[in-house]
């Protein structure tokens, strides 16, 4: 198994909105980094966490790591791909 | 006036109204999709032959009321301009219906689009006892009601598991509705006699942890007018077109071998025996020659 390691550049929190801007709000985070770059997007359990991480990796950019915060969220580390 | 063939008339899809001398002329279309191109044309007509308004029927048909008798074949000339053709109605294979599928949905697994107009050029018009509706969904979100449908084809998925890709973030083992999948110290477990072809697993990956295929599940018998009974699958998973066509086949033959006027494919399956149908579809699963 794929097991990678990273350092986060930033942090984005997802948790305050719905569906579609849980996406929007992550993509705009993405914007803001470089190529290379670690950010660490922490989402809520149930829709997000099951559209958010494939919706990302949809843009181009890669997934690392998805982690459960066992306190009804999540947080997702990608990796940012491309300008 | 000549004579009015009214079955030749319906056949055509034009449909009598209650208004003396006025049909609702049925379009043909396959999976809901019209052309800019054909619209333009039947708004056209719909202003000119008609009083203006159509109807979108509850099959993904259009019709133009209020067309009259003695202009049919003007009107049919004026469509056929705009790539519009007359639709049909009566003992015949009707429109094949789909929902948008893979091409445009992202929970699409089949091109549904694509099977509806192969089913359509293998079977639309086609004269058996009574009507015969296809329907074709994308996957088990089920908008186009695939179990409503005579021979109703849904879009699935054959999985298998790339442990390399995996990064055990176990939203597979998540979105999962039938518990197949479980996440354990390796990965994940997959239970396929739990698994129902979702596809959800493929979907929802990250990382493209997954070598997944189109299939097929296909259910017979269902019909929702005046008895209502939903379609029941009574083959495998289908992994592949050829096999597909080969099972639609074996059903539309069953259906038009056996069945008396006027019955239903449900009637049909009911009077003769499911067993008989399930044993002529599964010979045509396996690829074994049916008798004809």
């Amino acid at each position: 198994m794929a097991e990678l390691e990273y350092e986060i550049t930033d942090h984005a929190d997802i948790t305050d909105v719905v569906c579609p801007v849980t996406f929007v709000k992550a993509k705009v985070a993405l914007e803001e980094l470089e190529d290379g770059d670690i950010l660490a997007i922490k989402m809520n359990d149930g829709e997000p966490v099951q559209n958010v991480p494939r919706s990302i990796k949809e843009e181009g950019h890669q997934i690392l790591k998805l982690i459960d915060n066992e306190d009804g969220t999540y947080t997702l580390i990608v990796k940012k791909i491309g300008e | 006036m000549a004579e009015v063939d009214y079955a030749t008339l319906k056949k055509g899809g034009f449909m009598r109204q209650k208004q003396k001398n006025r049909f609702s002329l049925r379009l043909a279309v396959v999976g809901g999709a019209l052309t800019a191109e054909n619209l333009k044309k039947i708004a056209e007509v719909a202003e000119k032959y008609g009083d203006g308004h159509v109807h979108l029927t509850s099959r993904q048909g259009v019709e133009i009321p209020f067309i009259r008798l003695e202009q049919i074949d003007e009107v049919k000339e004026a469509l056929a301009e705009g790539g519009c053709q007359p639709g049909v109605c009566g003992p015949r294979v009707r429109t094949v219906t789909a929902c948008q599928g893979s091409e445009v949905c992202p929970s699409g697994n089949i091109d549904t689009y694509a099977i509806a107009k192969e089913l359509n050029d293998r079977y639309f018009g086609k004269e058996l006892p009574h009507k015969f509706k296809f329907g074709v969904t994308g996957c088990q979100n089920n908008c186009l009601k695939a179990e409503e449908n005579d021979v109703g084809i849904k879009g699935a998925m054959k999985i298998q598991w790339k442990q390399e890709d995996c990064i055990s973030c176990g939203l597979c083992a998540k979105v999962c509705r039938t518990d197949a999948i479980t996440s354990t110290d390796h990965g994940i477990d997959i239970d396929f006699e739990k698994c129902n072809y979702c596809g959800r697993c493929v979907k929802s990956c990250p990382t493209d942890a997954w070598d997944a295929s189109p299939a097929y599940l296909v259910s017979f018998g269902g019909t929702f007018g005046n008895g209502i009974f939903k379609g029941e699958e009574l083959v495998p998973l289908i992994t592949d077109q050829e096999q597909l066509f080969r099972v639609t086949d074996a059903a539309i033959g069953f259906f038009a071998k056996y069945a008396n006027a006027g019955e239903r494919f449900r009637g049909t399956i009911d009077r003769v025996g499911k067993e008989k149908l399930k044993e002529a579809l599964n010979r045509a699963y396996a690829g074994v020659e049916n008798q004809k």
